[in-house]
């Protein structure tokens, strides 16, 4: 678009570094993309929870109580995506087959002549499994990392449990820097009344104490992921109002946003194309604490038994299970390494990203 | 002092300076050798980035860490480069003083004046209490500090700029140094405090007999105060020599550059001087209140301009000056209705106040503005296609993409630049080309009125000369009306027909601009005509 109006000017004009469209970044840009690889504990934290997440994403294929693939009497099945009653493989009852059981085994191997393929973890996060007594059961091979008080597989929930966290805290990350950004903006834009109004507003509003508002809520209903996710927000946003004020308060005279009013530039552009960029980096240097945060809160109500409703795979709740079964140390050693391996992966992807963004910083 | 009696005070001999970076090893300063003899005043003039402040903080081995040096540097035959921190703290502030440009952030906010002089005699000498007081009012009474007793508890901040400059004199020569460092000293202040300062300077040095190494970009101060003069180009001293030689016959190309770098001629005449005015302002003002007490009551006003009327007619100039703090800023951006005022304001027959920002957008486009700093004005993190092209989508001029590139071409060609630098970012240009870039942003909406906010001061003497050439190249073409504001008097005359002088936010004189120079009729601006243009008065 940009591009095909260059060559009306001078052929090859711009994009002048040579590089290909799709990279074709500011130099700005580029320096800090630049300064993030070199930074190569930063880089590899980033592949390694990509990978990790990119798992997780796939839990349902990867733990899962279901097989992936059955075929029986010559036809395909996959009970993965679709639900099948136990009729359809020459059972009793109309409600879904459990493939666990070693009945159903028999009739689809022996009677319809077929095959199962299982996921690699044939367990789901709240698959009983039956034959791991006492619980919670040492790891072994069939339970990699044993199992916890109710007999489920810990390497099932495992991953679920941290796909729940990352995806809650970066839905509540993202959500809230939003929300922040937004506010703070208008507040140090604005100026005068209009800040003088919403911070006493957000002071009184952030004095409220978290835990007390779950506690009511949660003794009235039972919180659903979303809900949860609900109450958070509306008490997390203001962590970001104060740098991103800060940011917008400072900036909004700098001449060339003098410039840009006295061009007739309006309201709206001149924050979201001048002064957002500036707030950018000072948000960046806190969205680590935003999300670490973020990931915290909904461990500990966990962990208290206010969080996601009972039987939900959450690293919270294995926790708590470690410390309910000191005889069991594989259950809290599992909850601790989840939590130290992704907070510090993210910590240290997020200290690459800040100093990425520090102009003064020098990298060798 | 064992010291060989021919040795100079001061003697750099083949001086090395380079900053380690990611790229290399970046040259500053490039085998300068250079002497101040006892009772001496050398100056050390060039352009910003020339390597004269390095070569000044090098003497005393102050230089940041990334620095690599390599030459020599005595001081009465002492070795100084790599001394150890121990002979170094000796010599500073003891036998070798420096002043710093900037007064504000020279001196320490949270500590009393008595305080800061004191320190360095209680640390050189050992002089305290009663008898530092003592020595501490004395160095005030010397430098002009009105009734000193009153003001020992004084903060830098209670302190106008001058008065700090002082107070950092004091403290420079409160041990009776033999050398006397002083970088810019003068550059932060307004002329008529600078004349004093200077003369200040001048006759303490007669007294204490110092030797003094003057580092500054301000011919005219060296012409009046210098013995010899060394002339600094790219790192390296270009020609050297006495100073009235320098002055009667420059050698090197460069010099002679510099010393015919000053803006001159006057400007074209209106070409119809009796249209009616672009803008007209009538009793503007702009107050702003001060609130005191719990219920933040007004109990009063800071008057930054005060009952101001002007008018500027297409084809003109209106040069605003007067000293920092004078509201001359404040005027153009109301004016401008950049910010808040009251009284009339008139743009080419409409009435602007009363007017929403949202009914001001189409006035905009006809009413442009140029800031000072190059640096500032422009945003980092666009092009210079962007920053151009954004008035012009604002205002719709050129419709297609294509169209808008041909547009943003001719205005970067206008103000001198080449179109193809159009997709470069602000910080791979200079200061004289990003204020090129300031121009071009805003005679791409091709205006009718242009404030220009002090667009020269932030630039190095030749590129002044350039920017106000093109300046005046421009009126010329399109018959601009131009408000120019400015501390710099030299340009002011360059550019203006009319002249308005301002002090603490009132009109002090108007009129036509030969008038009010040649021939002022207030006192003040006497003042401030004499402290300008004295130099040249004196060597004429």
């Amino acid at each position: 678009m940009r591009c095909s109006n260059r060559p009306r000017i001078k052929p090859g004009a711009g994009n002048y570094a040579g590089w290909p469209l799709m990279f074709n970044l500011d130099p700005i840009q580029r320096r800090r993309l630049e300064n993030f690889k070199s930074n190569r504990r930063a880089f590899w934290s980033l592949w390694i929870f990509l990978a990790l997440f990119a798992i997780s994403l796939l839990a349902d294929l990867i733990a899962n109580d279901k097989p992936l693939l059955i075929k029986y009497n010559g036809e395909f099945y996959a009970p993965i995506a679709k639900f099948y009653p136990e009729t359809t493989f020459g059972g009793d009852f109309e409600t879904e087959a459990d493939y666990t059981d070693p009945f159903i085994h028999e009739l689809i191997r022996e009677e319809g002549d077929g095959w199962m393929i299982w996921p690699l973890i044939p367990y789901s996060f709240d698959t009983i499994v039956y034959e791991a007594q006492p619980s919670p059961s040492p790891p072994g091979t069939r339970n990699w990392l044993g199992t916890d008080d109710q007999a489920r597989d810990v390497t099932a929930r495992l991953i679920h449990g941290f796909r729940t966290s990352v995806a809650f805290g970066l839905i509540l990350t993202f959500l809230s820097s939003i929300i922040g950004i937004f506010a703070g903006a208008i507040q140090g834009y604005f100026g005068g009344w209009t800040d003088l109004i919403f911070q006493r507003v957000i002071e009184i509003w952030s004095a409220t104490p978290l835990l007390y508002v779950v506690l009511i809520i949660a003794s009235i209903i039972t919180p659903s992921f979303w809900m949860l996710l609900g109450i958070l927000l509306l008490l997390t946003w203001t962590s970001l109002v104060g740098v991103v004020r800060a940011e917008f308060l400072r900036a909004r005279n700098f001449e060339y946003v003098q410039a840009a009013r006295a061009l007739g530039v309006s309201n709206g552009k001149i924050m979201f194309r001048h002064l957002l960029p500036n707030a950018m980096v000072a948000t960046l240097t806190m969205l680590p604490f935003v999300l670490t945060g973020a990931i915290g809160s909904l461990a500990m109500l966990d962990f208290l038994g206010f969080g996601l409703p009972p039987g939900s795979a959450s690293l919270g709740e294995l926790t708590l299970q470690g410390q309910n079964n000191l005889q069991a140390p594989w259950l809290g050693i599992t909850g601790f390494l989840a939590f130290a391996i992704m907070l510090s992966l993210l910590v240290f992807i997020f200290e690459g990203i800040r100093d990425a963004f520090d102009p003064r910083k020098t990298f060798r | 002092m064992s010291d060989a009696p021919d040795s100079p005070l001061l003697e750099i001999d083949n001086l090395n300076i380079g900053f380690r970076s990611r790229a290399g090893l970046a040259p500053a300063v490039r085998g300068v050798s250079l002497h101040v003899e006892k009772g001496e005043t050398v100056a050390l003039v060039g352009e910003s980035g020339s390597g004269k402040s390095v070569t000044a903080l090098s003497i005393l081995q102050l230089l940041a860490d990334s620095a690599e040096a390599s030459g020599s540097i005595r001081y009465r035959g002492r070795e100084l480069m790599n001394a150890g921190k121990r002979t170094m703290r000796d010599v500073r502030g003891d036998d070798i003083s420096m002043i710093f440009q900037e007064p504000m952030t020279a001196l320490n906010p949270l500590h009393t004046i008595e305080r800061q002089i004191a320190e360095s005699l209680t640390l050189h000498r050992g002089v305290r209490g009663r008898d530092a007081r003592a020595r501490v009012l004395e160095l005030m009474h010397k430098v002009g500090i009105r009734e000193p007793e009153s003001r020992l508890g004084a903060y830098p901040h209670q302190l106008s700029g001058g008065q700090r400059q002082r107070v950092m004199i004091a403290m420079a020569l409160a041990n009776g140094p033999d050398l006397l460092v002083a970088d810019e000293p003068t550059t932060a202040l307004d002329v008529t405090v600078q004349a004093q300062i200077l003369t200040l300077l001048d006759e303490l040095k007669a007294d204490f007999g110092m030797g003094m190494l003057f580092i500054t970009h301000d011919l005219g101060i060296v012409r009046r105060f210098a013995n010899r003069t060394y002339v600094m180009q790219g790192g390296e001293v270009v020609e050297s020599g006495p100073t009235w030689k320098i002055f009667a016959s420059p050698e090197h190309p460069y010099t002679q550059r510099l010393l015919s770098a000053e803006p001159t001629g006057t400007p074209d005449p209106i070409p119809a001087p009796d249209t009616a005015p672009v803008v007209v302002g009538e009793n503007v003002r702009v107050w702003f209140p001060i609130r005191k007490g719990f219920l933040r009551k007004t109990v009063g006003h800071v008057k930054a301009v005060d009952d101001i009327s002007l008018s500027i007619r297409p084809g003109e100039t209106v040069g605003v000056v007067g000293e920092s703090g004078s509201g001359k800023t404040t005027l153009g951006l109301a004016l401008l209705r950049l910010i808040r005022s009251e009284g009339r304001i008139a743009f080419l027959g409409n009435e602007l106040q009363g007017l929403s920002q949202r009914q001001l957008r189409p006035f905009r486009r006809d009413m442009q503005v140029v800031f000072q700093d190059p640096y500032g004005s422009l945003s980092p993190r666009m092009s210079i296609a962007q920053i151009i092209d954004e008035g012009l989508s604002v205002h719709k001029i050129g419709d297609r993409k294509g169209d808008r590139r041909a547009v943003i071409a001719d205005a970067l060609t206008e103000v001198g630049l080449e179109p193809d630098m159009m997709d470069r970012y602000p910080h791979e240009f200079s200061g004289g080309q990003r204020q090129r870039i300031s121009i071009a942003r805003a005679m791409a909406l091709k205006p009718d009125l242009v404030v220009l906010d002090e667009p020269t001061s932030a630039l190095d003497m030749s590129v002044q000369v350039q920017i106000v050439d093109l300046l005046r190249d421009l009126q010329k073409r399109y018959n601009l009306a131009y408000m120019f504001i400015s501390h710099d008097l030299k340009v002011v005359r360059a550019m203006a027909h009319r002249v308005i002088v301002m002090r603490q936010g009132v009109v002090v004189e108007q009129g036509e601009g030969d008038a009010v120079f040649d021939n002022p009729q207030t006192e003040y601006a006497r003042a401030l005509m004499s402290a300008a243009f004295r130099i040249e008065a004196e060597s004429a």
